[in-house]
Order: C-alpha cells, then structure tokens, then sequence
C-alpha cells in the first residue's frame, strides 16, 4: 500500500479534479469545456478505481493493479489529447479549420498508434499491455509538442480570451513540469523527494484549472502583449 | 546525457510557461485604476515600483482576507521571489536583464496593490451591511 503522503495527494488530486467539474457547471460552462471536464471525470473515476484495486488486491506490485494501472493510463493519456485538441479547435475556430483540425488530430493518432505497435510487435509478450503502456508514452511526447505549438499559435494569432489562455499556460506548465521530472527521476531516482513531483503536478492542473474557472468569466479578454515576456 | 538535455529543455519551457501564465495573472488587474485612499496610502501615483511591492504586502497583511485573491496573490509572490532570484543570479550577465525584471515586479507591486483595493472595497461593504441589520 502507498504511504501516507503517497495517499494525501492522491485523495487532493481526485479532489481538485471533481472540483473543475464542479465549478464548470457553476459557471455554466460544462459543454463549452465538455473534453476538459471529460478527462477529469474519467480521471476521478480512475483513481477511485485504483484505490479499489488497491484495496482489494493488495500491494501495486499485484496484476491486477498493473493491468488496470496501464489501460486506464492509456485511456486517460487518449482523454487528454482530445481535450488538448478541443484546446486547438478553440483557438483555430475562428479561423474556420475546424475540419483540419480533426483530421490532423486523427491521422497524428493514428501514427502515434502505428509506431508504438511498431516497437511493441518486436516483443511478443505481453503484446496488448506493452502497446497500451508504448501509446500512453508516446502520446504523451505528442502531446506536450502539441501543447508547445498551440501556445506558439495563441501568441501569433493575438488570443485574447483569457480562460482560454490560462488553462493553455497551465496545461503548458504541466506537460513542462511533468517532463522535467521524468529527466530528474532518470538522473537521480534515490532522492525520495522527486517521486513525489509527478502526483503534485498531477494535483497542480485540475486546481489551475479550477481557478482560471472561478476567477474569470467567459467574457475576461487581456491584452496579447502582456503575455510574452519580451514586448515586440 | 539525454536525461541532461530533456531536463534542460523542459526547466527552459516551464519557466517560459511560468512567466507567461503570471503576466497572465498580473494583465488581469493593469486596467484597474487604483483609488485615491490606496495611492495615498501605498505611496503609488500612476506608476508602481519594484520596491513598493513589499509595502503593499505588508498592507494587505493588515487588512481582513478575501477569499478571492488569495491564490492570485500567493502564484504573484512566488513570481516576485523568483524574479528577485533571477535578478540576483543572472542580472550581471545581461544588463537588461537587471530592467526587466524591475518593470516585472513593479507590475506585481501594482497587482498586489489592486488586490489592497478590492479587500477594503471589500470589507467597506461588510462593516455596512453589518450596519445595516
């Protein structure tokens, strides 16, 4: 079983996720985030299923738990991209691109799938987890350059409305976050404290979220030159 | 090597991200006109300085909270710290750097000030209501 600490941010994390959902249809804006309430939902409802598996079956060494663990990543990870892409089809709407916008979003999935079937058909064992656990990663690289590129475009085509920006920051500084992490985990896992990172962040979007939320209503526009840090 | 250079890219990105998300914050108030009481009292003509912002906090430590800012505030102050960090670290290298983050916390001194306003605004409104009943 995960330790206390382990557990506290796991409980605040499934908090602050049911929170977003529960702001948004304060706010009346459900629908007009429905892919980013969405991925919290499902997101809630994997982390009660995990600590039901959990509970159940014991440690998370057990194969249940890193069967459900690996699916439910992969399903999360594919949530998180339609909410990504929900992100561009805003920013793009008024370009009218809606059309490519979904295409491209399918052809890049259906690449990303592709390769990591690609690199799992090379092992075959254990075919369906490793290309469940090869997708999430993948996808995951994928999404954090999609990210990059939409903040690129929200500065060039001037977005000027402001929960649309901050939750594009937010999840900017989550992808960032979450990849820097990973590299510090790689450089010096023995350090306790860095293991903890990944499920702060994962703590950290649901609440920015929230709070981009509560704070600004659908209407709150800021100036494009406030944003970058060097005026042009 | 390649966990080196992820790390660096991704520390790069995530200040970069960090930056903009607290301009994001602090445009969110640079419209709002300060009033005459606050002015007076901050010492804030029409132009914040960097240096005013650790007077506004101490301010705002004196006036009743507002559940509102405080997470606004808090994500400010964390920008204000870091860009005093920057300022100290890296501010010989690059001169411009040093002007910079100035114009950046005098932006927070400002942000920190409206919130001063808001809260008095705020508790004006309370001490009426109490009034009234």
């Amino acid at each position: 079983m995960p330790g206390s600490i382990d557990l506290s941010i796991w409980f605040l994390g499934t908090a602050f996720e049911l929170m977003f959902v529960v702001c948004s249809l304060a706010r009346r804006s459900f629908l007009r985030y429905f892919f980013l309430n969405l991925y919290l939902l499902i997101s809630t409802s994997v982390s009660i299923g995990r600590f039901l598996i959990l509970w159940r079956y014991g440690g998370q060494g057990s194969n249940q738990y890193m069967y459900f663990y690996y699916y439910s990543d992969a399903l999360l990870t594919l949530t998180l991209f339609g909410a990504l892409i929900s992100l561009y089809s805003r920013v793009f709407g008024e370009l009218r691109t809606g059309e490519y916008v979904k295409w491209g979003a399918v052809f890049l999935l259906l690449g990303t799938a592709g390769f990591s079937y690609a690199v799992v058909a090379q092992s075959a064992q254990r075919l369906s987890t490793g290309f469940a656990y090869e997708l999430s990663q993948n996808l995951y690289f994928v999404g954090l350059v999609l990210t990059y590129i939409l903040w690129g475009a929200v500065l060039k085509l001037r977005e000027t409305r402001t929960r649309l920006v901050q939750i594009i920051l937010s999840l900017g500084l989550y992808f960032s976050g979450y990849a820097a992490s990973y590299a510090l985990m790689n450089l010096s896992w023995k350090f306790s404290i860095i293991r903890y990172l990944c499920p702060v962040l994962g703590c950290f979007l649901p609440l920015s979220w929230s709070i981009t939320m509560l704070r600004n209503s659908e209407e709150a526009r800021l100036a494009p030159a406030q944003l970058v840090a060097v005026p042009r | 090597m390649m966990a080196v250079l992820i790390l660096i890219a991704s520390v790069a990105t995530l200040c970069m991200f960090f930056v903009s998300y607290c301009r994001s914050l602090v445009a969110s108030s640079s419209r709002h006109p300060l009033s005459a009481e606050v002015r007076d009292v901050t010492g804030i003509r029409t132009v914040a300085a960097a240096a005013d912002y650790a007077r506004v906090v101490q301010l705002l430590r004196l006036c009743p909270d507002r559940r509102e800012d405080r997470t606004g505030l808090k994500a400010v102050g964390i920008y204000y710290s870091w860009l005093t960090a920057v300022r100290r670290m890296l501010a010989w290298m690059a001169p411009s750097l040093r002007s910079w983050t100035e114009h950046e916390q005098a932006c927070c001194a400002y942000f920190a000030a409206v919130a001063l306003d808001r809260r008095i605004a705020h508790n004006r409104e309370m001490l009426a209501q109490q009034a009234g009943l």
